[in-house]
């Protein structure tokens, strides 16, 4: 069997990423262009900062007249998550080389994390496939926001509610494809659980970090008391 | 354009670009114990259930438990062809077709 190319490979799989960032990318623009941004400034900060959910913050902000500083430690709060996804795909990476790392790094996303973890056990070269999925995710967000912020020049608003469910759906699937025994399914729980919780509790996305180290640390727990009990 | 603006994405650069590569840069190489492998082989499962939950519980900022949460519904129809499919396009396909059918009687 022909070894399939791992950059287009990794292209081929952002496809479901490139739609969900559609609503995300217009919503974004819309909004920047109309908290006052041109839309030169809005599509700069696609390419500078690529996180969906910090951009969307700090123009909310920018909106209200927020300062510099706040913006920068609230982007700073709800991209720490990224944290445990840039760990977790580090075990992938050892035989990547190095020069690559930096680049990957700087396309981590919850997306492209995602998509990742669920479809790259493949593939032999890991790097060239993560290359090919961030790259075509991150001109995919610059493409959409750029598009919303046309959009908002023009439109007074623009919605598509059915598009919105877009990612939420692909965590859906992507979640069960990661799913392989049991225990699993009880660390989804648990940190699906705790995220609910600490979405009331603490700011930024500061559920998303706390729910994940506990569940994880759980579900090592009770991988280490099944060992010694049977 | 204001340099106060260029300043602030630099500021945005920084604080985000950090936490993504320095992992990935100190772990590719060194040795990891072997619990802390077990622990990161969790994470995956873990953030997307906890990306996961929010997103389709929670409507405007409120808990909505209830048939009257669109999400909610078409996530069930989703949840299926999800695990007999595992095919991610087409799972997104029907996700999509279920809130606009569902919408459509709401």
């Amino acid at each position: 069997m022909e070894e399939e190319n791992p950059f287009f490979a990794g292209v081929k799989v952002s496809i479901p990423i490139l739609l969900g960032y559609i609503p995300i990318g217009i919503a974004y623009g819309l909004l920047a262009v109309k908290s006052g941004l041109s839309s030169f400034e809005t599509v700069l900060m696609s390419v500078i900062v690529f996180a969906g959910s910090a951009q969307l913050i700090s123009v909310n902000m920018i909106a209200v007249g927020a300062g510099m500083i706040p913006i920068i430690m609230m982007t700073f709060l709800v991209n720490l998550r990224h944290i445990l996804m840039s760990a977790s795909l580090s075990l992938y990476f050892k035989k990547t080389s190095k020069s690559l790392l930096p680049i990957l790094g700087f396309l981590i996303t919850d997306e492209s994390f995602a998509v990742c973890s669920a479809s790259i056990d493949k593939y032999e070269d890991k790097g060239m496939f993560f290359l090919g999925l961030g790259v075509s995710a991150y001109l995919g967000w610059i493409i959409s926001s750029l598009f919303g912020a046309i959009l908002g020049n023009i439109l007074p608003v623009s919605n598509l509610p059915a598009l919105d469910f877009v990612l939420p759906a692909m965590f859906i699937v992507l979640l069960v494809m990661q799913i392989q025994r049991r225990l699993d399914v009880f660390v989804a729980i648990i940190s699906g659980l705790s995220s609910l919780l600490f979405v009331y509790l603490l700011p930024g996305k500061w559920n998303i970090i706390l729910a994940t180290i506990i569940a994880a640390t759980i579900g090592v727990v009770i991988e280490k008391w099944l060992k010694t009990t049977y | 354009m204001a340099e106060n603006y260029l300043l602030m994405l630099a500021g945005m650069l920084l604080v985000t670009y950090i936490p993504r590569v320095l992992p990935l840069l100190i772990l590719t190489r060194i040795e990891i114990p072997e619990i802390i492998i077990r622990w990161l082989r969790f994470i995956p499962v873990a953030i997307l259930a906890a990306l996961l939950t929010p997103g389709i519980l929670i409507v405007e900022g409120k808990l909505m438990l209830n048939y009257h949460n669109v999400f909610l519904l078409a996530a069930v129809p989703t949840f299926i062809v999800g695990i007999y499919k595992k095919n991610i396009f087409l799972t997104v396909i029907l996700g999509i077709v279920s809130v606009m059918i569902i919408n459509l009687f709401m």
